[in-house]
């Protein structure tokens, strides 16, 4: 199936935009979104293993299910403040 | 974002510090405890010479921002058994020297009003879906990710 991720700061500056569409199985797992969006941004693949994965505005662990129609986000380490 | 007692904002101007005072304003508190976080000059980096900042970009996943900022404001005011509590928390460019993150509390008494900014400070910088890019005065800029040592610093 196909997932739009929501990208920001670094993530979004190497994509050139805002949000991405990626390939994913069928029950994509956080950590699958994680490693599809690693291999389309090889530039930022470093800053991955420090990322999170947001389903519809709250963090879920890496093993969770990403549910099909969700808003999902890729969030890199935050410097608010 | 507001409840009786909480006061979520993001903006996208200069923070308006005169008028936070009465969102945390009520006749049975006797302290108010404010931080304000502003944009700094300098930055320690693992170069030798500390960057000069001209300018701050902040960037936002706003619904998400919100709802953290307000579920973070929840679990302050229980912990610290706060009457009122205001967070306020700027976007877009920031000029060095301004104000980007208000937080204000009050209680009945100051003990409480001085534990909490400290806590709620660094929730939210733990995990408030917030960034800061940094672009300096020799017109590189770059993201701010803290955790790892990568800087992707670019020219404009």
């Amino acid at each position: 199936m196909q997932i739009e991720v929501l990208l920001f700061a670094a993530l979004r500056e190497a994509a050139g935009r805002d949000r991405i569409t990626i390939d994913v199985s069928d029950q994509p797992t956080a950590d699958d979104v994680i490693q599809a969006i690693a291999d389309r941004l090889p530039s930022v693949a470093a800053l991955m293993p420090a990322c999170r994965v947001a389903v519809d505005s709250s963090y879920v662990g890496p093993d969770t299910l990403v549910p099909p129609n969700s808003e999902v986000a890729l969030i890199p380490p935050v410097s608010g403040g | 974002m507001n409840t009786d007692s909480i006061s979520i904002e993001l903006v996208h101007c200069p923070i308006d510090l005169a008028s936070l005072q009465t969102k945390i304003a009520d006749p049975d508190v006797g302290a108010h405890g404010w931080f304000f976080g502003v944009t700094r000059r300098r930055t320690t980096t693992n170069d030798p010479e500390p960057k000069i900042t001209q300018s701050l970009s902040y960037q936002a996943h706003e619904p998400m921002a919100e709802k953290q900022l307000l579920q973070i404001a929840a679990d302050a005011i229980q912990r610290f058994g706060l009457t009122k509590l205001v967070i306020v928390h700027r976007l877009g460019d920031v000029p060095v020297g301004q104000a980007s993150v208000v937080v204000g509390c009050s209680s009945p008494h100051r003990p409480a009003t001085f534990e909490a900014l400290p806590w709620v400070m660094d929730i939210l910088k733990r995990d408030v879906p917030i960034w800061k890019c940094e672009r300096y005065v020799d017109e590189t800029s770059a993201w701010v990710h803290p955790q790892v040592s990568q800087e992707s610093d670019k020219t404009p």
